[in-house]
C-alpha cells in the first residue's frame, strides 16, 4: 500500500471538512439558545421539544414515512418480478436492449424531467378521474416509477451472481415454476431483494424533486416542509428538524452497510 | 420459434418459454410504460402545443415554444434563455471538474488508510451522499451568514457590504453544487482507486516519469471506469438542478432547472416547460453520447 504525502492528506482532510462543515453548523445551531441570529447563547434542547408539539411537522413526518413504506413495498415486488423476467428467459438481443433502455431511463434522465412528465401525465389523467389531484397517490406513483428501476438493477445483479445451477438442479428434480420461484430462486436472491428494498426506501426518503412536483397541499413531506420553511426564514426549529433527519440518515446508512456486508459473506 | 429446446433441464419450446417470460415482465414493464414512457411521450406532445389564456393547453401544433427558447420572444430576440442554458452547462462542467480535482486526493487518502479504519472513512463519504439535498443546500446559509468569519472576511476585502450574507450569489451556487455532488464523484472513483495496481506507478517512477506523466499514463487510465461513472452521476443531475440555485443563487443565478420549475408552478405554462425539458433532455443525451464516444464506450452505463 502506498503512503500518501502531506499535501494529499491536507487536501483530503480539508475536503472532508468542506463536506461536513455545513452539516456541523446545522447541528450546532440547533442547540443554540437564541431565536434569531447566529451568536452562541448557551445550550438548549427547547427547539427539539417544540418540534414534538408542532402538528404540521409531525404530519409531514408521517407523510414521509407512509410514502416511503408504501412505494418501497410496491416497487420491491414489481422490481423483483421484473428482474427475474429479464434475467431468466432467452430474450433476443434486440428485445433485451430495448428492455434495458426502458429500465435505465429513470436512472439516467435528470429527475426534473421525470417530474415534469408526471405533472403532464397526471394533468391529463385528471380529465378522466379526480383521483389524480396532486397528493399522496401521485407521489406514491412517482416514487415507485423511479424505484422500480433501481430495485430491478440490484436484484438482477444478484441473479447474475447466483447463477442458474441450483435452479437447473431443481428443474431436473421436477420442480414446477411456482415451486421453483418460491423455494429456490427467492431464497437465493433474498439478500439482493433486501438490498434493493433498502435502496428504494432510502431513495424515497431522500427524494425532493419528484415529491415537490406531485405533492398536494396536505401531503407535504419533511424535505418539502424544510424547503418551504427556509425560503421564508431560517429558524432554530428547522435546524433541529434537519439534525434529526441527518441522524436518521446516519442510522439508515450504517444499517444498510451492515446488511449488505452480511449478505456478501453469506 | 417452434424449435424444441432444453431450458433449465426442462423440455420446452422457445415460444412457450417466452410467453412465460412475458408474464414476469408484464407487471413491471406495464408500470414503466404507463407512468414513464407514455408520460414522456405526452411531454414531447405538450411541448408542441401552446398555452391558453388561463394556463390550459391549446392542442394546435406549433413550434412557438422552441423558438421562444431560442430567444425569439414577443418583443424581438433576447439572449435570456440561451444565457441560462449556457450557464447551466458551465455550472455543471465546473462542478464536475472541481469535484474530480478534490476527489482524487481524497480517494488516495482513504485508500491508504489501514483496513480497519478505511471503512469508517468511507462511511464519512456515504453519509453526505445520502443526506437530503435541501438540508445540505440550506446549511450553507449558516456558513455564509454575515455573523460568521467568511462573510466578515469578504466584507473586509470589500467584496460584499458589511453585515450582508454571501448568498445569493454565483459563488454560493458553486459552493453548494460542489459540496452536493462531491460524494457522487468520489464514491465511484474510490472503487477504482482501491483496485489500483501500484506496480505500474512504480514502473513509471523507475523510468523517470514526471508527476504529471505518472498521473496521465499510470493512474488515469486505471481509474477511468470509476471516474466515468462519477462524472455522469454528477453532470446529468447537475444540469437539471434547481434546489441549489433557487436557495443559494436567487433570481440572479438561474439555471435550466429553475426555468422548468417556474413553468410548472408560478407561470403555469406547461407547453413552454415541456419544451425546456426537451432541450434539457437533448443536452443530457448529447453529453452521454459524447462521453461514451470519448471513453471508447467503456464501462459507462
Amino acid at each position: 500500500m502506498k503512503k500518501t504525502g502531506t499535501i494529499t492528506t491536507c487536501l483530503a482532510l480539508c475536503t472532508i471538512a468542506f463536506l461536513y462543515l455545513p452539516l456541523m453548523a446545522v447541528a450546532f445551531f440547533s442547540v443554540n439558545n437564541a431565536k434569531y441570529g447566529l451568536v452562541w447563547k448557551g445550550f438548549t434542547l427547547d427547539w427539539y421539544i417544540k418540534l414534538l408539539h408542532n402538528e404540521v411537522i409531525l404530519d409531514a413526518a408521517v407523510n414521509t414515512i407512509e410514502l416511503a413504506v408504501i412505494s418501497t413495498l410496491v416497487s420491491t415486488i414489481l422490481g423483483t418480478i421484473l428482474a427475474i423476467g429479464l434475467d431468466r428467459f432467452p430474450w433476443s438481443k434486440r428485445s433485451a436492449t430495448g428492455l434495458d433502455m426502458v429500465l435505465h431511463l429513470p436512472v439516467v434522465i435528470p429527475d426534473i424531467i421525470l417530474a415534469a412528465a408526471l405533472v403532464v401525465a397526471f394533468g391529463l389523467l385528471r380529465l378522466v378521474s379526480s383521483w389524480f389531484e396532486p397528493g399522496m397517490l401521485n407521489m406514491v406513483i412517482g416514487h415507485i416509477t423511479f424505484q422500480i428501476a433501481f430495485v430491478a438493477l440490484v436484484v438482477r445483479s444478484r441473479l447474475n451472481a447466483v447463477g442458474v445451477d441450483l435452479e437447473e438442479a431443481a428443474r431436473d428434480l421436477y420442480a414446477s415454476t411456482p415451486y421453483l420461484i418460491r423455494h429456490v430462486t427467492l431464497p437465493l436472491i433474498m439478500p439482493g431483494v433486501v438490498a434493493g428494498a433498502m435502496l428504494a426506501f432510502t431513495l424515497s426518503l431522500d427524494d425532493f424533486v419528484i415529491s415537490f412536483f406531485t405533492a398536494g397541499t396536505d401531503s407535504a413531506t419533511l424535505p418539502i416542509f424544510i424547503y418551504a420553511a427556509v425560503r421564508r426564514t431560517v429558524t432554530p426549529e428547522i435546524h433541529a428538524l434537519s439534525t434529526l433527519v441527518l441522524l436518521a440518515t446516519v442510522v439508515l446508512v450504517v444499517a444498510t452497510e451492515r446488511i449488505s456486508r452480511r449478505s456478501q459473506q453469506a | 420459434m417452434h424449435k424444441v429446446i432444453i431450458w433449465y433441464g426442462e423440455l420446452t419450446s422457445v415460444r412457450s418459454l417466452l410467453r412465460r417470460g412475458l408474464l414476469f415482465l408484464s407487471p413491471g414493464m406495464a408500470w414503466l410504460m404507463v407512468f414513464l414512457v407514455i408520460p414522456g411521450l405526452a411531454l414531447v406532445a405538450v411541448s408542441f402545443t401552446t398555452r391558453g389564456a388561463y394556463g390550459e393547453l391549446v392542442w394546435t401544433f406549433s413550434l412557438e415554444n422552441y423558438s421562444r427558447l431560442a430567444g425569439f420572444g414577443m418583443f424581438g430576440w433576447t439572449s435570456d434563455y440561451l444565457l441560462i442554458i449556457g450557464r447551466s452547462i458551465l455550472v455543471a462542467s465546473v462542478t464536475c471538474a472541481v469535484a474530480v480535482l478534490l476527489s482524487y486526493p481524497l480517494c488516495f487518502f482513504i485508500a491508504a488508510r489501514p483496513l480497519r479504519t478505511r471503512y469508517l472513512w468511507l462511511t464519512m463519504l456515504v453519509i453526505p451522499f445520502w443526506t437530503n439535498m435541501v438540508i445540505r443546500s440550506y446549511a450553507w446559509f449558516l456558513i455564509l451568514a454575515p455573523e460568521l468569519p467568511l462573510a466578515k472576511f469578504a466584507a473586509m476585502l470589500g467584496i460584499v457590504a458589511p453585515g450582508s450574507p454571501l448568498y445569493p450569489s454565483a459563488f454560493a451556487v458553486y459552493l453548494g453544487m460542489v459540496s452536493l455532488y462531491l460524494p457522487f464523484v468520489a464514491l465511484p472513483l474510490f472503487a477504482s482507486v482501491e483496485k489500483l495496481d501500484w506496480t505500474l506507478v512504480e514502473a513509471a517512477q523507475d523510468l523517470y516519469a514526471s508527476r504529471t506523466m505518472i498521473f496521465f499514463h499510470a493512474i488515469l487510465p486505471q481509474t477511468l471506469p470509476g471516474l466515468s461513472v462519477g462524472v455522469i452521476l454528477t453532470f446529468v443531475p447537475a444540469m437539471g438542478m434547481f434546489v441549489v440555485p433557487d436557495l443559494l443563487g436567487g433570481a440572479k443565478y438561474m439555471l435550466v432547472g429553475n426555468l422548468v420549475q417556474q413553468q410548472f408552478s408560478s407561470s403555469r405554462d406547461w407547453s413552454f416547460g415541456a419544451a425546456i425539458s426537451m432541450g434539457l433532455m437533448a443536452l443530457t443525451m448529447c453529453s452521454l453520447y459524447f462521453y461514451r464516444k470519448k471513453s471508447n464506450g467503456g464501462q459507462v452505463l
